[in-house]
């Protein structure tokens, strides 16, 4: 019963070639490099599968929209889809403008200044999907709630932005997110 | 055999309660092995490879696809163009399928040429049977779902099959479609159906294991196992060698997947499926033409289609029609010619059903046809007026007169 005994490494003991001592050590290397190439390549071999899980070429392609800032008179918001999200985008008011530039950021828990988060001080643009669960916060039409600070307020679980998008009291841990885009002209924005 | 398994606490505390280690030590690592099994043994568990395959790249491509008339072929080729990879999931998918019947035709000859069929291995048999039979509406049923010119007339064509039935025949077929045509319903229940079937054959290839661990693996000699010097342990002479096959199956598969991905298809299915317009030669994937020759070589409809379904099901009855006790063609002169014969008639069968059916082709469809089923009808014959060559007294026997006896003693 030669095998039942040496199972574990599968030699028919003594008998294979060579001593086993030196069988055993080229056994292990053996097993070591099979194993070893055969993880390697099942890894690579996963990640094709993986990667067909992420954005495809079409999603990607979707991924700028162009917005016309003509229409949106000074005190007003609209929304655009951007990559199946809304975006807020604001056409500021003197005082709106002045209420997030006159506070100082370091008491706020995301501290960012004003400036850093717009291009031109009257035109806000922000991913209006709040940073804690990712609910979308009322403040875009006249008569919604804007929160304590005048910015947006989400209803999920009580986040209140200032008139900059940023989070001033509640559970949301950082500022509305500011998209990228471009100025195409002094009254288009690309965003993406 | 004590499980090592014990060597590690957490895993007797697993294995005491749950004894997936032991039944692993049992089944993947101790499973006694005859020591002749030659490469013909390999294709089993290449056709496990080859499913988990499908399976994998099945459930990723399903996640991209849309089973619905109007965006079913649009979002294949979304998968072929726009997704990460796509390409390779379906390349992947659609060779798999071939290299799945490749492997298992083999695997079915492999037990033809052996007697894996006979007793014990009857139930082992079927089940392999039921397999094949899963794979074949699988495949069907997968062709169907890109909504090609090939899919559509191919998915009419074989749910008509049905209509041959007398009395329900239109009936059962307005059932299978869920309407008047092939169309949306039918394109949607055939998803639903082509997700769930390779589970279920997932379970069946667990049960034809379980069968094939009770009544232990045959051997090319046909004789059965004498003792312990006639197995050897499955690990690691068996892993090793069942790796090597699948690194020589991943070269042929791959080859196809990146250099000829659309070898075994048909162009006419990259057309978006036509309710008014049939391609004028439709043939089915390569795997079925043996059957579709069957279908096409009989001028009645309804026989037509019992004799295409009785080729398979004669299978069934193997392990009975063949009367002799020898299981190893290698002992059975006159056996051994008779399945060469039988593998080539299948492969005649199989030319004549990709050929339009006119002219000589029709002729020698219905000849192989007759010689498939005469093929069968003479087996029990043969079992009485065969004289099979002497059987080897084991399988560790011819080695044992030879120089290695006295170490086989000892050890
Ligand atoms: C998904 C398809 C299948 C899988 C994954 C599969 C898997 C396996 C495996 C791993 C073995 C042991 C290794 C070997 O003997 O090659 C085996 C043995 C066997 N299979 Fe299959 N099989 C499949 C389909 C079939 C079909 C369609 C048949 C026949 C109708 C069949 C009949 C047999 C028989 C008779 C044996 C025992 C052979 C012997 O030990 O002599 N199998 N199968
Ligand atoms: S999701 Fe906005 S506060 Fe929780």
């Amino acid at each position: 019963m030669a095998h039942s005994a040496t199972t574990a490494h599968g030699g028919p003991g003594p008998t294979a070639h060579g001593g086993p001592g030196e069988d055993r050590t080229r056994r292990d290397f053996l097993l070591y490099a099979t194993s070893a190439v055969g993880v390697a390549g099942t890894a690579l071999a996963l990640w094709p599968f993986i990667d067909s899980m992420n954005p495809a070429a079409d999603v990607l392609a979707l991924s700028s929209s162009e917005v016309d800032l003509a229409p949106i008179a000074e005190g007003q918001s609209v929304t655009v889809t951007w990559r199946g999200k809304p975006v807020f985008i604001r056409h500021r008011t003197a005082e709106e403008i002045k209420a997030a530039r006159d506070v100082n950021p370091g008491e706020m828990p995301d501290p960012q200044k004003d400036e850093d988060r717009v291009q031109k001080p009257e035109w806000l643009v922000l991913v209006g999907v709040c940073t804690h669960l990712g609910c979308i916060p009322l403040g875009q039409k006249p008569t919604d709630m804007k929160g304590q600070f005048g910015g947006w307020f989400c209803p999920c679980h009580g986040s209140h932005y200032d008139t900059s998008g940023r989070i001033r009291l509640g559970p949301a841990p950082a500022n509305l997110a500011v998209p990228s885009y471009t100025f195409q002209s002094d009254t288009t924005i690309r965003i993406g | 055999m004590s499980a090592p398994a014990s060597r590690n606490k957490l895993v007797k505390w697993i294995d005491d309660r749950l004894p997936v280690f032991t039944l692993m030590q049992h089944s993947a690592i101790d499973y006694p092995t005859p020591k002749n099994l030659n490469y013909w043994w390999n294709f089993g568990s290449l056709a496990l490879f080859v499913m988990i395959i499908m399976i994998l790249t099945g459930i990723f491509l399903a996640m991209n696809y849309t089973p619905h008339t109007a965006h079913a072929f649009e979002s294949v080729e979304r998968i072929m163009r726009d997704v990460n990879y796509g390409w390779l999931l379906r390349y992947l998918h659609m060779n798999g399928a071939s290299m799945f019947f490749l492997v298992v035709f083999i695997h079915i000859f492999r037990g033809l040429y052996y007697g894996s069929y006979k007793n014990p291995r009857e139930i082992l048999w079927w089940i392999g049977l039921l397999i094949f039979f899963s794979m074949m509406a699988t495949a069907f049923l997968g062709y169907v779902l890109p909504w090609g010119q090939m899919s559509f007339w191919g998915a009419t064509v074989i749910t008509n099959l049905f209509s041959a039935i007398p009395v329900v025949g239109q009936s059962i077929v307005t059932w299978l479609w869920g309407g008047f045509s092939v169309d949306n319903p039918t394109l949607n229940r055939f998803f639903a159906l082509h997700y769930l079937l390779p589970f279920v054959m997932f379970a069946l290839v667990f049960i034809h294991l379980w069968a094939l661990h009770t009544v232990k693996s045959g051997n090319p000699l046909g004789i059965d196992v004498k003792g312990p010097q006639d197995t050897i342990p499955f690990h690691p002479y068996f892993t090793i060698k069942d790796l090597y096959g699948i690194g020589l199956l991943l070269i042929v598969y791959l080859y196809f997947v990146f250099y000829a991905p659309n070898f075994f298809g048909e162009p006419d299915n990259y057309i978006p499926a036509n309710p008014m317009v049939t391609p004028p030669h439709i043939v089915p994937e390569w795997y079925f033409l043996p059957f579709y020759a069957i279908l096409r070589a009989v001028p009645d409809k309804l026989f037509g289609v019992i004799l295409m379904f009785a080729s398979i099901l004669v299978l069934f009855l193997l392990p009975w029609l063949d009367t002799s006790k020898v299981r190893s063609a290698r002992f059975r002169p006159i056996y051994k010619q008779l399945f060469w014969l039988f593998l080539i008639d299948c492969l005649v069968l199989g030319y004549i059903g990709a050929k339009p059916p006119e002219g000589g082709y029709v002729l020698v469809g219905r000849i192989a046809t007759i010689y498939y089923f005469a093929h069968f009808a003479f087996l029990p014959i043969l079992g009485w007026i065969e004289r099979p060559r002497p059987l080897p007294e084991s399988i560790s026997a011819p080695v044992i007169k030879g120089g290695a006896a006295k170490m086989m003693e000892k050890a």
